[in-house]
């Protein structure tokens, strides 16, 4: 490889200079009808799934559209006009927006919500730039928006009137349970893929009965124990919040999942990663965290997010012990025997939400992954 | 300097000894690999081991700075006995350099954060001091201009280069190769033999585990030729080139200098 790019261009590949016998690759004139031939139509076989998909597609597109746009109805004085059109009645969402999002929390106040998740989504934005990962920076912004959001939904200080975390509900009870599982379960996985990997074997044996006594439990039995059977081994008088038991079951059923995700990455580093930071003097967590963990979790990071995914939409859970998520309170509402009818849409329009939060996931995952491969040519 | 001393067994750390091994003795399971190891590495001395593989020349070196635990004799580096005691180890490694033969890089760090992190986090450098060092090591191997890339854009040569001012800026007493051009295509061979017959003209305590039997006649004050685990032969490199008391060497160096 040539020295010729210097120290500013670092980040550029650097180009091999033209011997001025290359030439640019041939291009194709019409693009898309080669996409098509060889996508849609290489094969007999795949002609024939080209043609079944086409059908189908046929059938179903422009009715959903017809319902979902053409006829729908998105504003409406009541609930009458929804009956009169045949399409999709998407002022149910309108109607039903404040209850369905903030759950049974007081409606005069939910401005409070509303300041809490933009402070919150403000703090997830920052949080992933690049720019800003640095830990002097990162902890006091999470100490910062945990706690004023928080104090924003209890209240109790200042004449905000005190609201129990049994009315919190809706989308901010979704945020709450879901960074208290990853805030608290991705560090606690990290530590169980290290123990699970380590010399010690009481260390060791600590982390593979941990990991795989919870996995092989549903989440759902755990969030079970944590509000009901959990508080009978408490001596009397100690009681823990149910959002916070909630959250702990919640938090350590992700993180052994977790662990086993990151493990895999882990092993994937070569040993000679490990013997030249040795070498180097350097100790064991300066090892890990510096050489071994940078690597491992770049290597694993699309089942690291696919569980990510998973504990959001598993957030969804706690209807079971009576918390109201968005899920839960978009059902409740729905008992609303104005609007029953279209429960459809309110569904829809919840799973429009959750989608939107996943697919955001996944996408700045993929960016993440472009980031961290910088350089990174094998 | 160049003097091997006479006996096989010397006698405990003296002043001018860096590295001892007495009576080493290692196991891989059943299989033994290093078997009564007796040697003594005087500072400022370039020893350069050779062997045909499995012949435990690499186990050697890596008990040097504890990257494999000898199970029997002792090992002393700097005066410091290598023990199972961390603080002994962390010592010792912080005074040997390691060059491998698969330069093991850090890949995700720049080539500047592959040379600053030790200084850094070990040594506690300042960052502005520790990339002056590093700076300086790399014009030293002759590839400041690629500071700012990652390993994976540099060839070879250019990765094995930096992984020895990776060392350096360490600034170690004694350097550990261990077959450090034997993973490099031929015509990067020289760049790295060349930056470390820099290294042993300016006095760096150096063993080295080689095949370059041109670069062990130019720089070799002690030649050590290892089968089975043993240490069969030390001489200096005008008599084992030459005349090689042991038949097994005389094999080895017959296959290894003809072709």
């Amino acid at each position: 490889m040539p020295n010729d790019s210097n120290i500013a261009s670092s980040n550029v590949p650097p180009v091999s200079p033209k011997s001025g016998r290359t030439a640019p690759p041939p291009t194709e004139r019409i693009p898309v009808l080669r996409w098509m031939r060889e996508n849609l139509v290489s094969s007999p076989l795949n002609t024939v799934v080209t043609i079944i998909c086409a059908v189908g597609l046929i059938f179903t597109v422009p009715d959903f559209i017809n319902w979902s746009i053409i006829e729908a109805v998105f504003s409406a004085s009541s609930h009458e006009d929804c009956r009169a059109a045949s399409g999709a009645c998407w002022a149910v969402v309108a109607d039903k927006h404040r209850p369905m999002f903030f759950g049974v929390y007081p409606y005069d106040q939910h401005w409070r919500l509303i300041i809490a998740l933009i402070i919150y989504i403000g703090a997830v934005g920052l949080t992933m730039l690049p720019k800003c990962w640095a830990y002097k920076f990162l902890i006091p912004l999470w100490i910062f928006t945990l706690f004023s959001t928080l104090s924003l939904m209890w209240g109790g200080f200042m004449g905000l009137e005190e609201v129990d975390t049994s009315q919190w509900g809706g989308l901010p009870l979704t945020m709450v349970l879901f960074s208290g599982t990853i805030v608290v379960g991705f560090p606690l996985a990290i530590l169980l893929a290290l123990g699970r990997r380590s010399n010690m074997p009481a260390v060791k044996a600590v982390c593979v009965i941990f990991i795989e006594s919870l996995r092989g439990v549903p989440l759902i039995t755990i969030l079970f124990v944590a509000v009901n059977v959990f508080p009978l081994f408490l001596p009397q008088g100690l009681e823990f919040d149910k959002l916070l038991r909630v959250m702990a079951g919640m938090a350590i059923f992700f993180a052994c999942y977790q662990a086993e995700v990151i493990r895999g990455g882990l092993q994937a580093i070569s040993r000679g990663q490990y013997e030249a930071a040795e070498a180097l003097g350097l100790g064991y967590w300066q090892t890990m965290t510096r050489i071994i963990l940078p690597q491992a979790l770049r290597i694993c990071l699309p089942g690291i997010v696919n569980h990510v995914i998973a504990a959001f939409k598993n957030t969804s859970l706690v209807l079971i012990i009576g918390l109201f998520d968005m899920l839960t309170a978009t059902t409740s509402v729905m008992q609303d025997p104005e609007w029953r009818r279209f429960t459809v849409e309110a569904y829809l329009a919840v799973g429009f939400v959750y989608f939107c939060f996943c697919y955001a996931l996944s996408k700045y995952s993929q960016q993440v992954e472009r980031w961290l491969g910088e350089g990174k040519r094998f | 300097m160049n003097e091997q001393p006479q006996t096989p067994r010397p006698s405990s750390a003296t002043e001018g000894t860096a590295i001892e091994l007495i009576d080493v003795n290692k196991w891989y399971g059943d299989f033994q690999a290093l078997v009564d190891i007796n040697l003594s590495v005087k500072r400022g001395e370039r020893v350069v081991v050779c062997g045909p593989s499995g012949s435990g020349k690499s186990t050697m070196i890596r008990c040097i700075n504890r990257l494999e635990h000898h199970q029997r004799g002792k090992i002393i580096v700097d005066g410091t006995e290598l023990t199972d005691n961390l603080k002994n180890i962390e010592a010792v490694r912080s005074e040997v350099g390691m060059v491998f033969q698969s330069f093991n890089l850090f890949p995700h760090m720049r080539i500047i954060d592959n040379l600053t992190l030790a200084p850094m986090l070990v040594r506690k450098m300042p960052k502005a001091d520790a990339e002056e060092l590093a700076m300086s090591y790399l014009e030293r191997v002759q590839i400041p201009e690629q500071a700012y890339k990652y390993p994976g854009q540099l060839s070879g040569g250019q990765q094995q280069r930096v992984a020895i001012a990776r060392s350096l800026c360490m600034q170690p007493r004694v350097m550990l190769f261990d077959e450090p051009t034997s993973a490099l295509d031929p015509e990067m061979i020289k760049e790295v033999l060349d930056v470390m017959v820099e290294l042993a003209d300016e006095g760096m305590t150096m063993m080295v585990v080689t095949h370059e039997m041109g670069f062990a006649k130019t720089v070799a004050d002690t030649m050590i030729f290892m089968d089975l685990g043993e240490i069969v032969e030390v001489a200096k490199p005008e008599v084992f080139f030459t005349n090689p008391e042991n038949e097994r060497t005389q094999l080895f160096l017959k296959q290894i200098l003809t072709h």
